[in-house]
């Protein structure tokens, strides 16, 4: 579990964070949703200690997060995953090479041990025969994929996606989205996911978080997303006439 | 003005100070100090070999020219190309010439790993980032820049040698009589000591400007020409400085 309590942060003088909470439950898809420069991607991003928060406190169980050292850290980001908005995939190294980073880095295995685990990855993001591709030879789905391959190498507890979806056609978008729940569940991860993808909130939103101008606006889940009051919500949610007829039956 | 200046040098020490912390994982940063040491240095040869004969050939050519003078005997002439190329050319001009080449790479290839998340990822997985990307580099320049400036050396004394043959302006004996005579060894420890200083210069430089870009593909770019601009500069101020110390 993650339990984040008010946290703050300010940048170049402008506040992008003010006094945001919340809780993401192990074995669920937590969903952070807003407009874009709402802030959800800083949230994340100081959330995972790529951002050093002003004020506030980030457990991870019952260890207090940001008032850990560099070393101290290491230990808690052997148990993490991300798949980055971009994908963030290592240009100068293979698709295999890639996945067998984290493998490389932090674990004691033979070569066989993590080619097998690398293959296990990619076979589970449904990527097969394409461990020898580089990165610019992959469609923008494929990359995603090996992403989420290499973020579950170490097989992680918690797992942390920046808009998985962006760039995607819908039909990719559905896989993605269908693939990182069900490896949530398979490997019981917190899994926290940055997205603006009505699609993605219709089918992930187990618990979801709605943020706006820095700060958070709602909270509840994907049924509850239909019977909302917030008005700020609705005007993101339901911006368009398609949407709003959908409200409507709804309610 | 100055305080940003002095911020940036204070960041840049910071910067070293992670980059040479223990390493994660030695083997793995053999590895890239292996993968370094050809992209960085063993594809510089080229550029080197070209530029070095050139330069050696024209120095040659110009001392022929300005001491056209009875009095003085033409071995002179290679006399002067050898401390010329040793003293300054092949170890300053190259490094400058490798600060555009090498410089440029690293702080574009650093610079692009920023701004596409690639440093964000190595974070992410509790690598340190500075030590993994840059170490390696500095490694590699520092271990192979010498070699370079000792193929500069003597491809510019062939240089030298071919051309001012080929023109006419000296004969092959006096030219081979000149570049041994009165020769110094220290001056080549005194080159390859400046040459390291360079070496160290070009990478760390070059890597901070990359490691600091904030944005997209336009401040790589400009990451990319600060990182020659300032190299370059650093190169000169250093080569005062070590002249000074090294010669006096």
């Amino acid at each position: 579990m993650i339990r984040v309590e008010n946290i703050s942060l300010s940048l170049g003088g402008r506040e992008v964070l003010k006094d945001v909470s919340a809780v993401f439950d192990p074995g669920k898809t937590n969903l952070i949703i807003g407009k874009s420069g709402s802030g959800k991607t800083v949230f994340l991003k100081c959330i995972v200690g790529l951002f050093e928060i002003d004020s506030g406190a980030i457990w991870y169980g019952d260890v207090l997060f940001n008032e850990l050292d560099f070393r101290a850290r290491k230990e808690i980001r052997k148990e993490m995953g991300m798949l980055f908005q971009g994908s963030a995939l290592f240009d100068s190294m293979t698709v295999e090479e890639n996945v067998r980073f984290p493998l490389d880095m932090f674990t004691t295995m033979s070569y066989g041990e993590k080619l097998e685990r690398v293959n296990f990855c990619l076979e589970r993001v449904n990527i097969t025969d394409s461990n020898s591709l580089l990165p610019s030879e992959l469609s923008g789905g494929m990359k995603k994929r090996v992403a989420i391959a290499r973020a579950i190498a170490l097989k992680p507890r918690y797992l942390f996606c920046d808009e998985p979806n962006s760039g995607l056609d819908p039909k990719t978008s559905i896989v993605i989205d269908e693939l990182i729940r069900e490896i949530t569940v398979e490997l019981n991860m917190t899994t926290i996911v940055n997205t603006h993808d009505m699609n993605s909130v219709m089918e992930n939103g187990e618990k979801i978080i709605f943020i706006e101008e820095g700060e958070k606006c709602w909270e509840g889940n994907k049924s509850q997303i239909l019977q909302s009051d917030c008005k700020l919500l609705n005007e993101f949610v339901f911006a368009n006439a398609l949407a709003k007829q959908l409200k409507e039956s709804a309610r | 003005m100055t305080f940003r200046f002095l911020s940036g040098f204070g960041a840049y020490w910071m910067l070293l100070g992670k980059v040479f912390s223990r390493p994660e994982k030695p083997v793995i940063y053999y590895r890239q100090t292996m993968k370094e040491l050809v992209s960085l240095g063993l594809r510089s040869i080229g550029i080197v070999i070209i530029i070095s004969f050139f330069m050696g050939a024209v120095i040659t050519l110009q001392t022929a020219y300005n001491t056209e003078n009875p009095i003085y005997p033409t071995y002179l002439i290679g006399l002067g190309a050898r401390d010329s190329i040793i003293l300054e050319f092949s170890s300053t001009i190259v490094a400058l010439i490798l600060a555009g080449k090498v410089g440029s790479n690293i702080a574009s290839e650093i610079g692009t790993m920023r701004v596409t998340e690639q440093i964000d990822a190595l974070e992410l997985m509790g690598v340190n980032s500075a030590s993994y990307i840059i170490l390696p580099k500095v490694v590699a320049t520092l271990i192979f820049n010498p070699f370079l400036t000792l193929i500069s050396i003597i491809t510019g004394i062939v240089g030298g040698w071919i051309v001012g043959t080929t023109a006419g302006v000296i004969t092959s004996s006096d030219y081979i009589y000149g570049i041994q005579y009165a020769f110094i060894p220290y001056y080549i420890t005194y080159a390859l000591i400046k040459t390291l200083f360079f070496a160290f210069i070009i990478t760390t430089v070059s890597s901070y400007q990359g490691y600091i870009v904030e944005g997209g593909s336009l401040e790589v770019g400009r990451a990319s020409t600060k990182a020659v601009v300032y190299s370059s500069v650093f190169i000169l101020l250093v080569n005062v400085i070590l002249t000074q110390l090294l010669l006096s």
